[in-house]
């Protein structure tokens, strides 16, 4: 299965999962994992998703997340996990 | 499974560091496109080049958003142009009608920059190398993305020192043909010893004639993440810096294997080599010049910058051929003046001059590059540093190259701007002192001896 990671990088506000939640459940993207932290003083989040049923290509994902990062006020990326798992695994 | 903080250090490279793949250059052998007829053979390389890299940019673009990894340049090599038209061009005009295609090519496909306007004449020149060097200011004058290179010496067979002389003149030629860009010709003209056949940066790259007919090699960089992983371990022993170095390089390299796969695979053409260099760029933050004194120097130029270069060097290959099994092109640290911003200080506070330079084109890739120099350097002068940087080459079996721009019109202490990732440059003094008569002698430097090694 060809994994997808989305991170969430900005100030902690209200309702950021929630919104992004609704975002990939509306476009059939699984989630697999979940893991946030705060790094100098701003809220990461990390989500590993399965976007193979969805019917969007993977660069109109990433570009319809990151404008609904600009309306949260936050940053959204969503890249392929390959270049995670080239950069840190033997 | 890959865990958060894995992610946060790999998008920091990324968004904080400048960690980006500089280059998915295709290499295209035009071999099969030799014509005795100029405007047959014009054809058939315009027809092939097209056909070839037509989504070139696009792949690189689909890569570039899938992964979020900039991927700065899409470039193209060519076989050594005097090779495909030495059948077909009769003179030096002849010659540039190819550049002009070349340059047409290029727009065509979208890409920035297209190298191999190249001669290798390492041992001697034919009629239609001498002809494609004196072509050379004319065809980097009337065209914009053609890159032009000549290899002048090697290991195995010495230093053409005729060519050494014509090239002197050449890119003084080159500079005044282009002297209302302040002579920004030259900064797209590189004369190597010992060129490499599968190097994918400009303006050196050309497709070797020992390739196959099509190749994807990819040259990685990552000054950035390097001087901020060498700051977390500030005052550390040698061991320690060595291991720091190794492990990015390891990461910096792993990234570009996988872009060059991809871009390989999508692209249907074989995958050649990751280039391993650290290549600068005058962002802030994304220079070599800035690793060296994160090891200690005051600035670089002191002395120990010499050493401090050879470790970062060594390190980088080290770490680099353990995340990719095909590394080949140049694959070093850059130390070019106009592209670094840590080089043009060190430069404009005196610490850096063209000699040390010089010293440290020893231990690194490539050699003396993009350095501006007077406008009124002689030609022999020119072919002198040439002829001294292809001895370094020749005797240590390494590349080395030399890209100056004498910038006519403007002298030391004055500045010289090419833009985008070519930076700007404090013209730097050379020796005054004449070595003309030693460059007019005429024939070649013979190979060195291989054994008895001081």
């Amino acid at each position: 299965m060809n994994k997808t990671i989305i991170t969430v990088v900005g100030k902690d506000t209200v309702g950021i999962i929630a919104k992004v939640c609704t975002y990939l459940a509306e476009n059939q993207v699984n989630i697999l994992d979940i893991s946030q932290t705060i790094v100098d003083g701003f809220f990461n989040m990390m989500m590993v998703v399965d976007a193979n049923q969805s019917a969007k290509e993977h660069s109109q994902l990433a570009e319809e997340l990151e404008r609904l990062g600009e309306e949260i006020g936050v940053r959204i990326r969503c890249q392929k996990e390959e270049i995670f798992d080239r950069m840190h695994r033997l | 499974m890959i865990n958060i903080s894995e992610v946060i250090e790999t998008n920091r490279m990324i968004e904080e560091e400048k960690l980006d793949v500089r280059t998915i250059t295709m290499g295209i052998s035009l071999l099969d496109c030799c014509d005795p007829d100029l405007d047959r053979l014009n054809q058939k390389i315009y027809e092939k080049i097209t056909r070839y890299a037509k989504d070139l940019v696009k792949t690189g673009q689909d890569i570039e958003r899938e992964y979020g990894i900039p991927i700065v340049n899409k470039r193209i090599s060519v076989t050594p142009i005097a090779l495909v038209g030495g059948a077909a061009c009769q003179s030096p005009e002849d010659f540039v009608t190819i550049a002009r295609t070349l340059d047409r090519a290029a727009r065509e496909v979208g890409v920035n920059f297209l190298g191999g306007y190249s001669a290798l004449v390492s041992k001697g020149m034919s009629q239609a190398d001498r002809n494609l060097i004196l072509s050379i200011p004319q065809a980097l004058a009337q065209t914009e993305r053609v890159c032009s290179s000549v290899n002048v010496g090697s290991t195995k067979t010495g230093i053409d020192m005729d060519a050494v002389k014509l090239m002197g003149e050449v890119v003084k030629a080159t500079a005044e043909a282009t002297a209302d860009q302040d002579s920004l010709g030259c900064a797209k003209l590189v004369v190597f010893c010992n060129a490499p056949d599968d190097n994918p940066f400009m303006a050196g790259a050309f497709h070797g004639v020992t390739e196959g007919d099509a190749v994807i090699n990819v040259g990685v960089s990552g000054p950035g993440v390097v001087k901020t992983a060498l700051e977390s371990i500030h005052g550390e022993s040698f061991e320690v810096l060595c291991e720091t170095v190794k492990r990015t390089a390891f990461k910096v390299t792993r990234v570009g294997q996988l872009v060059a796969q991809e871009a390989s695979a999508r692209l249907g053409i074989p995958f050649g080599i990751i280039d391993l260099s650290l290549a600068p760029t005058p962002a802030v933050g994304d220079s070599v010049a800035g690793i060296l004194e994160e090891m200690g120097l005051e600035s670089v130029g002191a002395p120990g910058t010499t050493a401090a270069l050879a470790l970062l060097n060594d390190q980088v290959k080290k770490g680099g051929v353990m995340a990719s099994s095909y590394v080949g092109g140049l694959s070093g640290a850059f130390i070019p003046v106009s592209e670094d911003q840590g080089m043009i200080d060190a430069v404009n506070r005196q610490a850096l001059t063209l000699e040390k330079l010089e010293a440290m084109t020893c231990v690194c890739s490539v050699g003396l590059d993009m350095i501006a120099i007077p406008g009124d350097t002689s030609p022999a002068t020119i072919s002198g540093i040439i002829a001294d940087e292809a001895a370094i080459g020749m005797v240590n079996a390494k590349t080395t190259a030399v890209r100056l721009i004498p910038v006519i019109g403007k002298g030391v202490g004055e500045t010289v701007e090419f833009g985008g990732l070519l930076g700007y440059a404090p013209i730097m003094p050379v020796n005054g002192y004449s070595c003309e008569e030693f460059v007019s002698r005429g024939g070649r430097i013979p190979a060195p001896i291989h054994s008895f090694k001081n």
